[in-house]
């Protein structure tokens, strides 16, 4: 203490003395950790290994391993303890290099060993395993266990996509703290006792966790293998880079890994802001649709309906001919273009300059199922400004589903007793569990229930506790979207100081409506096609069929265009109806950057060839550019990235250089001031015999990633209505059976099923589902939507 | 086989009221569907799962950690011969081979009445009164190759109905609290006072 306070006085330039900090000495050298650390994390700053197995410096240490060993200067002598349990402290002397340590790590790794079958050249982990790699390196050398080893049988599934052997487990718990602690998920567990202690679920209820490929990564042997990785690959041959997950808008920070040309792996990797090393199964593997066999590899053309390879010089000269005849007849209202949210910053921009060139302001990358941009005119917060926030307010959607990974953070926040969340749905969440607060609302209802929860005595006195994030997207799909931009202005009105995290989902909309590819309304434009205005519609990656909540509208959109044009990675349902379809390049075959949810621009970056002819968005609309006579001034997608940071206000924090020396990427800059609230419109009351709407998405759908991924395709749950018990046993239907669902325009047949998250009075529907008509019963331009139910 | 009885839900109730999280009722929950049933089921462990605010696998994990849960239908009767240093020494194996034939099963199996289910069991703390065996936990001390069938005998007659219930029962009369001496109802953080009956008074 006396030294602190000579530092201060005696210098007044010096930094503050760090009252958390402790001096400690490793193998002689001298070592500042912060109070309550880990010896063992103080180590690996320090560059001293210590070889460990169950240690995670994302989850809680347990000593489970003993790996860890080292000797820690005592009142009575050198003793020894395991490093990732025990705390830093000042003065504290710690050696991991003695012949005790040594011999201390040798005789566990001994014991690890004796039971482990040492199938390493059969076994997918050798190369990359801890086990293999600390065995040479703190090994022995060689074992006295002569006897027989435990055997199980091998490997058995745990799920649908990972598999256990349990024979080389170690008993780590890693995998089952993953499960408990990060994904909340405890569907595995350590079962029986002794030499049969082993990792097992419950009996016929399998480890069908949205987070389970994450156990794969953290299992320091081959126990746990996932089915799309399974011997494709040994390690030595895998080629990897680092690269930002474009499945949601999370994106989460992964290497993409292949061999001999063909995406094989995606890894999670630590980005402090993101995610922690976490990635959701979707985005983990749905690296499968990139090399699925349904890709598109050539132009096509249709010629007597029927479509018809060509070459992309021929493909793009009938496009330049489809638009300018449209430009010709109907002007530049008469060209529209839609997508644009699931390529790179690049793509979109290019995409946005051509639309500006030709004149046309009919171009949305969003397609009806998010909010209006001027979300993104609040204040805004990071996701790690809202994992740290002392109140989340969730507006919306149901983050499990839709942003895996953020709801790790915001689960997590919850679980540390960091943050308080107060959530407002018509249908309870995967948060909802973990929510201080729940308040269900009827479908446009929320500015009400906004209003009443947030002036309640206990939760004004939490708002007052310190700061307040706002996260609001869209929770329902079968009402305006007017009701949540609604509350999140009472919100605001409420909380003036809270910051917002919009969380729209599709992966790169943020940076897509950033380079200006949001001047107009899908809404609109899909109207405007249905009454024959728009001459030529350009589809970027968009398939309005299946994802435009209102099915007919978006029918009698396509059906009132005469020409279309899709550029896609698969022959989609709308890409079936265009003149023209242009294949794409996916993920992993594209250099350029992402933008995610809170507006962090990291790389992407090319790992295989594009598949066929394929070629990335923003170079077809370059030279779509060249056949219209108009010149963009880029021939490269750094030409593009160039002109963008330096023409688009968003993108000005952004540089090159910015981005190589920080990986974790860098934050647009904030546009706009606060929109004015308009009035809340009124909800028409619902029929006493009516269910009102909540449609809203599962993690697992009939999107293209995910049906042309064949280990995730059967994992999406199927079409169904969802009622709460009660109102199913009022409609007297049994779960399961079939039901007639009358909208206000049609009826559809679908199943229904009982389902206690789901408010009274509503019906909940997952969107896009396989054999879903969900869309059949949604009107785009209805406040909210309601449905009679009738058994068949 | 079945999850907890209407009655059993309401027993289930008092005891997870007796503790601060109802996770710490999870084995006292156990031994009340082994009780019900004579074994643990699956679904029995769901169901306790969905009382204590636990997923199955973690009340599974927790079950399977100890010998005395079976996960599979035993005999009426749990007939456990210890095997360990003393009774091997005056003729456990002896007496475990003549048990397999007098029932007509082998280690671990039940007969065919579903009555006994034999098994071998670690050292039970009678090594004086070897060689020991235990019914449903009930000691029978020194048992010779006669005393054994006589036993049987006994069982299967129901003679000894009165001093060993079936198997799984933990006791035949269930024991209960007064309010106010119920320990454990308050999170060990929020306990200011000794529960009532600490006072230094009671019981003297």
């Amino acid at each position: 203490m006396t030294s602190t306070e000579t530092n201060v006085t005696s210098d007044e330039n010096q930094p503050p003395v760090d009252p958390n900090a402790v001096t400690m000495s490793i193998n002689g050298r001298s070592v500042v950790a912060r109070k309550g650390e880990l010896i063992i994390a103080a180590a690996d700053r320090s560059g001293d290994y210590i070889p460990r197995f169950c240690y995670h410096p994302r989850m809680s240490p347990v000593g489970m391993c003993r790996q860890c060993l080292v000797e820690v200067e005592g009142p009575r002598g050198p003793m020894m303890v395991v490093s990732c349990m025990t705390p830093v402290a000042d003065g504290q002397v710690v050696r991991t290099d003695t012949p005790q340590v040594k011999r201390a790590h040798e005789g566990i790794l001994e014991l690890l060993l004796a039971n482990h079958p040492l199938d390493c050249p059969v076994c997918d982990k050798g190369g990359e395993c801890p086990l293999q790699d600390q065995a040479f390196s703190h090994g022995p050398g060689e074992s006295r266990f002569v006897e027989e080893k435990r055997h199980y049988e091998k490997p058995i599934p745990i799920s649908d996509i990972v598999l256990l052997d349990r024979e080389r487990c170690i008993l780590c718990d890693r995998c089952t703290r993953f499960a408990d602690e990060v994904a909340g998920d405890a569907l595995i567990h350590f079962t029986s006792r002794g030499n049969n202690t082993q990792v097992l679920t419950f009996p016929d209820e399998p480890f069908s966790s949205y987070f389970s490929g994450n156990t794969v990564q953290i299992c320091p042997v081959g126990a746990l293998t996932a089915k799309p990785y399974r011997f494709k690959a040994r390690p030595w041959d895998l080629e990897k880079v680092e690269s930002t997950c474009t499945t949601c808008s999370v994106g989460c920070r992964i290497t993409v890994e292949s061999s001999r040309d063909e995406l094989l792996r995606y890894q999670g990797v630590d980005s402090d802001p993101v995610n922690w090393s976490w990635l959701c199964d979707k985005g983990r593997f749905n690296f499968e649709a990139v090399a699925s066999d349904a890709r598109l590899e050539q132009p096509l053309i249709k010629r007597d309906g029927k479509f018809v390879e060509t070459d992309w010089s021929s493909a793009l000269r009938a496009t330049a001919e489809l638009v300018s005849s449209a430009l010709r007849d109907g002007g530049a209202g008469s060209v529209a273009i839609l997508g644009g949210a699931r390529s790179t910053n690049e793509d979109a921009y290019a995409w946005s300059r051509l639309a500006r060139a030709l004149g046309t302001s009919n171009v949305d990358a969003q397609l009806g199922d998010g909010l209006p941009s001027t979300v993104y005119a609040y204040p805004q917060a990071t996701i790690d400004e809202a994992a740290n926030a002392s109140t989340v307010i969730v507006l919306g959607p149901d983050l499990k589903e839709e942003l895996p990974v953020l709801h790790l953070r915001l689960r997590d926040a919850s679980e540390k007793k960091r943050s308080k969340i107060v959530e407002f749905g018509s249908k309870e969440s995967g948060l909802t569990r973990y929510a201080w607060k729940h308040t269900g609302h009827e479908p446009g209802q929320q500015v009400a229930a906004v209003r009443s929860t947030l002036t309640e005595t206990a939760v004004v006195s939490q708002l007052g506790k310190g700061s307040v994030v706002v996260v609001v997207g869209r929770g329902n799909l079968a009402e305006s979207p007017e009701f949540t931009m609604s509350a999140l202005a009472a919100v605001m009105e409420l909380v003036p100081n809270a910051k917002v995290l919009p969380v729209l989902r599709r992966g790169n909309v943020r940076g897509a409506l950033s380079a200006g590819l949001g001047s107009g309304s899908a809404v609109d434009i899909l109207e405007r096609a249905a009454a024959g205005k728009i001459n030529c519609l350009v589809l970027v990656g968009a398939d309005p069929l299946a994802d435009f909540p209102d099915a007919d509208l978006a029918r009698r959109a396509l059906t009132g265009v005469p020409n279309i044009v899709s550029l896609d990675t698969f022959m989609t349902t709308s890409s079936s109806q265009a003149q023209i379809v242009l294949p794409a390049a996916a993920f992993g075959e594209k250099d350029g950057t992402t933008t995610n949810l809170e507006g962090r621009v990291s790389q992407l970056s090319r790992k295989v060839t594009t598949r066929g002819t394929s070629r990335p968005d923003w170079m077809v609309a370059v030279e779509l550019a060249d056949l219209l006579d108009v010149d963009l001034g880029v021939g490269s997608v750094h030409d593009v990235f160039e002109q963008m940071v330096s023409t688009q206000s968003a993108f000005r924090p952004i540089d090159r250089a910015a981005l190589k020396s920080s990986p974790d990427g860098v934050l647009l800059a904030h546009v706009g001031s606060a929109p004015i609230a308009s009035p809340v419109p009124d909800v028409p009351e619902r029929a006493g015999f009516s269910y009102r709407l909540v449609v809203s998405r599962k993690l697992y759908d009939a999107g293209q990633n995910v049906a042309n991924s064949p280990s995730l395709a059967l994992l999406a749950p199927g079409a169904a209505i969802y009622l709460h018990p009660l109102d199913l046993d009022r409609l007297g239907a049994p779960a399961g059976s079939n039901v007639k669902a009358i909208g206000a325009r049609t009826s559809v047949v679908m199943r229904v099923e009982a389902d206690a998250t789901v408010h009274r009075g509503t019906a909940w529907v997952p969107f896009n589902q396989p054999g879903g008509k969900v869309g059949e019963l949604i009107d785009a331009s209805a406040l909210v939507n309601d449905v009679r139910l009738e058994n068949l | 086989m079945a999850r907890l009885t209407e009655e059993n839900v309401r027993v289930a109730r008092e005891i997870i009221a007796r503790y601060p999280r109802s996770r710490s009722a999870t084995i006292p929950l156990l031994h009340l569907a082994q009780q019900q049933d004579g074994y643990v089921s699956n679904d029995a462990m769901v169901h306790i799962g969905e009382l204590v605010g636990a997923t199955s696998a973690e009340v599974f994990g927790t079950a399977s950690f100890y010998e005395m849960f079976k996960f599979e239908p035993v005999g009426k009767y749990l007939v456990n011969i210890c095997g360990t240093m003393s009774c091997a020494l005056l003729g456990a194996d002896e007496l475990i081979h003549h048990a397999e034939h007098a029932l007509d099963v082998k280690l671990g199996g039940t007969t065919d009445d579903g009555l006994i289910t034999l098994e071998r069991a670690e050292c039970q703390a009678a090594c004086t009164e070897a060689p020991c065996l235990q019914v449903n936990y009930r000691y029978r001390f020194r048992v010779t190759n006669e005393s054994f069938d006589q036993l049987v005998d006994d069982l299967r007659a129901g003679r000894l109905d009165g001093e060993i219930p079936p198997h799984g029962t933990v006791a035949r009369v269930r024991q209960r609290a007064a309010a106010d001496r119920v320990v454990g109802a308050v999170a060990p953080e929020d306990v200011s006072d000794g529960p009532s009956w600490f006072d230094g008074k009671a019981a003297l």
